[in-house]
């Protein structure tokens, strides 16, 4: 069966694209924080961040985030997922799970052995398909404090 | 985690029969398999029935089917039909208000922990659960033959 769409690392013209579909899921426009992303993932040529995007009928469709971290919170290196959006028009295509897969297939070449993320408890979908792919509960419990 | 013996037998039962949508089980083959009462799955199945998630089959052979959306239904979805998940602390009524402040605090814990329980149960799809429990039976079979 032919795939309706295909995924490529991340280039700096894909930034608005990005942007627009960030603020499509999230209600919130983010462009600041997008081009320090941007700087840091998509041009510093570091292979340990990367960042990939979905296209599908030639428009954005989807993009991933991730890289490798080490030793924070005494944790030996670990790949890490940041980000993960789909397009509502582009989805139950496959889109995430394949840039789930190709994401952590390129952090495994970069050394990392175990992949995390972090989701809103409240966020039943994103958690679903997480654990979908295979992700559990980890052993690092994430605290919180409100400062006042 | 503790669950009653009815959550328990309706998940082996569900996830029994959403393994094979297209086929068609009785109470004694799904009772027979997980070691567990006959008499007392019946029961979860009629609940079940009625709660649209199995189909009881009528004709030669009868059983049941499954019923649901394995990518749609999740562990808590079941679990929910036959208990409530929230800790049950039975907390005396009668203290002096001075132990408030300690009651609450467990409760509080008590919460963060029915909390979390409640976050795993409802984002495991019946669908996942059984994808785990294939992936465990190759490795399993793998490790038998190496």
């Amino acid at each position: 069966m032919k795939r309706l769409f295909s995924i490529r690392r991340a280039v700096a013209g894909d930034l608005d694209a990005v942007i627009a579909l960030d603020r499509l899921s999230t209600g919130a426009p983010k462009p600041d924080y997008w081009q320090g992303v941007f700087s840091l993932y998509v041009t510093s040529g570091r292979n340990n961040r990367v960042f990939l995007v979905a296209e599908a009928d030639g428009a954005l469709a989807g993009y991933i985030v991730g890289e490798i971290r080490a030793w924070e919170f005494g944790s030996p290196p670990c790949g890490w997922v940041t980000a993960l959006t789909v397009s509502p028009q582009a989805r139950e295509m496959g889109i995430g799970k394949e840039m789930f897969e190709e994401i952590t297939l390129l952090l495994k070449q970069e050394g990392a052995a175990t992949v995390r993320t972090m989701v809103d408890r409240d966020d039943k979908l994103t958690l679903s398909f997480f654990r979908s792919l295979g992700m559990r509960t980890g052993r690092y419990i994430e605290l919180e404090l409100e400062l006042d | 985690m503790k669950l009653n013996k009815a959550s328990l037998f309706a998940l082996f039962a569900v996830l029994e029969l959403a393994s094979d949508p297209e086929r068609q089980l009785s109470t004694s083959d799904i009772a027979d398999k997980y070691g567990i009462s006959t008499h007392h799955l019946a029961k979860i199945m009629r609940n079940l029935v009625q709660e649209g998630m199995v189909r009881a089959m009528r004709g030669a052979g009868g059983g049941y089917r499954f019923a649901g959306n394995i990518n749609r239904t999740t562990l808590l979805d079941v679990i929910q039909l036959f208990e409530r998940l929230e800790s049950d602390l039975d907390m005396p009524q009668l203290g002096d208000h001075a132990s408030d402040p300690i009651v609450a605090e467990l409760q509080s814990v008590s919460s963060e922990i029915d909390d979390l329980t409640k976050a795993v149960l409802d984002t495991i799809t019946l669908a996942t659960a059984l994808k785990s429990s294939r992936l465990r039976a190759e490795a399993a079979a793998q490790n038998k033959n190496p």
